[in-house]
């Protein structure tokens, strides 16, 4: 009975997609939200994006244990940094400090990962912190195992100076064409808008999101013809 | 009999890691790796209108056989929180005892009710830090001055909050009885009927769960740990004979009797002072 449960003991992984834009005036993050325990989907409604400090957040993938201890560790250093200060962090010392933890764990950690936000000296900015720990400024990037079949499509679509309708619906259309694609991601889509008013998330459930296959249009089901037919032949020897 | 001199390792501080070489060398050797044994186990909870309400199982088993038919699962923090444990029997009685502990201390330090956030970081912490090793899967819930709180926390120290969860063996059993009957403000009947069917739903579809229900409602109010609040599986077969074997269904070899008063010295010693 153990060794053929052995993917029910497999670690809580995000298969993931995630993402961040950079538009005009600041950022949007997305994620979709299953949690994968080997084929199992242990929570099909998980928030990817965790807030590290009010104008800072990240996205996570990977392994879920190792991405939540080290967002919970960010979140604490940065408290008091933020009242040692006097003023928010900067995005830039907030990806650094995800960077430092990621890079000097590297052969323990298993983790990529996205921080996004906005600060008043460079606006919005997105850095990717992806496994291994490198930590690089992008305009655009994404992570997990949905990001694979984003590539192509973010070069052709993202372009300069977006406004924030276009770079949330351009992130929303992302993150469903993964989810079409990928089995390790799923569920719904969460969205993170940062820029100098504030926050605000959304939420696009299934019925909200774009569908990239035709629907089977309904027909007769095989139950519905045995009932409604013939009666089958019998045998009366 | 011959006395062993048995020399014991030392003892280091911290996890020895010493038997997961010595089981990758045997498996690289062609050896089958080593098995251990574990609770197959339904654990569940939810949310419902005025609080939590936790479930589990009463089956422990080792390996195929039951080693306990009747063990409870829903261990306690506070009391105001409970935990239902899945995993090795061990190590999630150790770790609910050392919370508990720690959080009763935490109170007296404070003056304040637990919060299950405090329960569930410091449980998060210790299992991310022996690496998944501590084989604890988790059902925490619990109702404090923030509100009702329901976590399922993984053995790597992974920790998902949701309205309602299920965790081991029979957790699949269990999920599609949530899945279809879950919704938004329940009534404390209707909850406890629901985990009671998810419960059920392990002990019959899962080998690694059965016997009994066991029921923990949680609420601003306070706490009703209900005890086999439902048993499934009464033992309906009763031998006619009775199960007393009167002297001398065994045949007795031989007697020996040995008065105790000659290997034992009784002394009167003086009453204890304070």
């Amino acid at each position: 009975m153990e060794n053929d449960m052995g993917w029910m003991n497999a670690p809580h992984s995000m298969g993931t997609t995630i993402i961040a834009v950079q538009y005009k005036d600041g950022v949007v993050l997305g994620a979709d939200s299953r949690t994968t325990t080997g084929v199992y989907v242990a929570n099909r409604a998980s928030d990817k994006i965790t807030q590290l400090t009010d104008n800072v957040y990240l996205c996570r993938s990977g392994s879920a244990a190792d991405s939540q201890i080290v967002s919970d560790y960010v979140r604490y250093f940065l408290h008091q940094h933020t009242i040692q200060l006097g003023r928010p962090a900067t995005v830039k010392t907030v990806a650094k400090l995800i960077r430092e933890l990621s890079y000097q764990n590297k052969s323990n950690l298993e983790a990529g990962l996205i921080v996004a936000g906005w600060d008043k000296y460079e606006g919005g900015s997105v850095y990717g912190v992806p496994l291994g720990g490198t930590m690089l400024q992008l305009p655009f990037t994404t992570g997990g195992s949905g990001s694979a079949y984003l590539y192509g499509f973010l070069d052709q679509a993202w372009k300069d100076s977006l406004t924030k309708e276009e770079a949330e619906d351009l992130v929303v259309k992302a993150v469903s064409l993964a989810i079409a694609r990928d089995g390790a991601s799923g569920g719904v889509v969460r969205t993170v808008i940062i820029n100098s008013e504030g926050v605000k998330r959304n939420f696009y459930a299934g019925d909200k999101l774009p569908t990239w296959y035709e629907e089977i249009a309904p027909g007769i089901s095989p139950l519905e013809s045995l009932l409604s037919g013939p009666a089958p032949m019998v045998d009366t020897r | 009999m011959a006395k062993a001199d048995v020399k014991l390792p030392q003892m280091q501080s911290g996890f020895d890691f010493g038997l997961c070489r010595r089981n990758d060398m045997l498996v690289k050797q062609g050896g089958k790796p080593a098995k251990f044994l574990k609770t197959g186990t339904t654990i569940v909870g939810l949310v419902y209108k005025d609080g939590v309400i936790l479930g589990a199982d009463t089956r422990a088993t080792e390996g195929e056989i039951v080693a306990d038919k009747n063990c409870e699962k829903i261990h306690y923090i506070a009391p105001n929180i409970y935990c239902c444990g899945a995993g090795t029997a061990a190590d999630t009685e150790a770790v609910t005892d050392m919370v508990s502990s720690q959080l009763e201390l935490h109170r007296y330090a404070t003056g304040r009710e637990s919060r299950v956030v405090t329960a569930l970081t410091i449980l998060k912490s210790h299992l991310f830090s022996y690496k998944g090793y501590v084989s604890a899967a988790l059902v925490l819930g619990g109702v404090d001055i923030t509100g009702p709180h329901l976590h399922a926390v993984y053995p790597h120290g992974s920790t998902d909050t949701l309205p309602f969860a299920t965790m081991g063996s029979g957790s699949l059993a269990a999920m599609s009885i949530f899945e279809s009957g879950y919704k938004e403000d329940l009534t404390r009947e209707e909850g406890m009927e629901l985990v009671s069917a998810a419960i059920c739903a392990g002990i019959f579809n899962d080998l690694g769960s059965g016997s009994n229900v066991d029921l923990c409602v949680i609420t601003k109010g306070g706490k009703e740990y209900l005890r086999n609040y439902k048993k499934p599986n009464p033992r309906t077969y009763i031998r006619e004979k009775g199960y007393s074997f009167a002297k001398g269904h065994t045949q007795v070899l031989s007697t020996t009797i040995v008065p105790l008063k000659d290997k034992v010295t009784i002394i009167e010693g003086e009453a204890m002072e304070e």
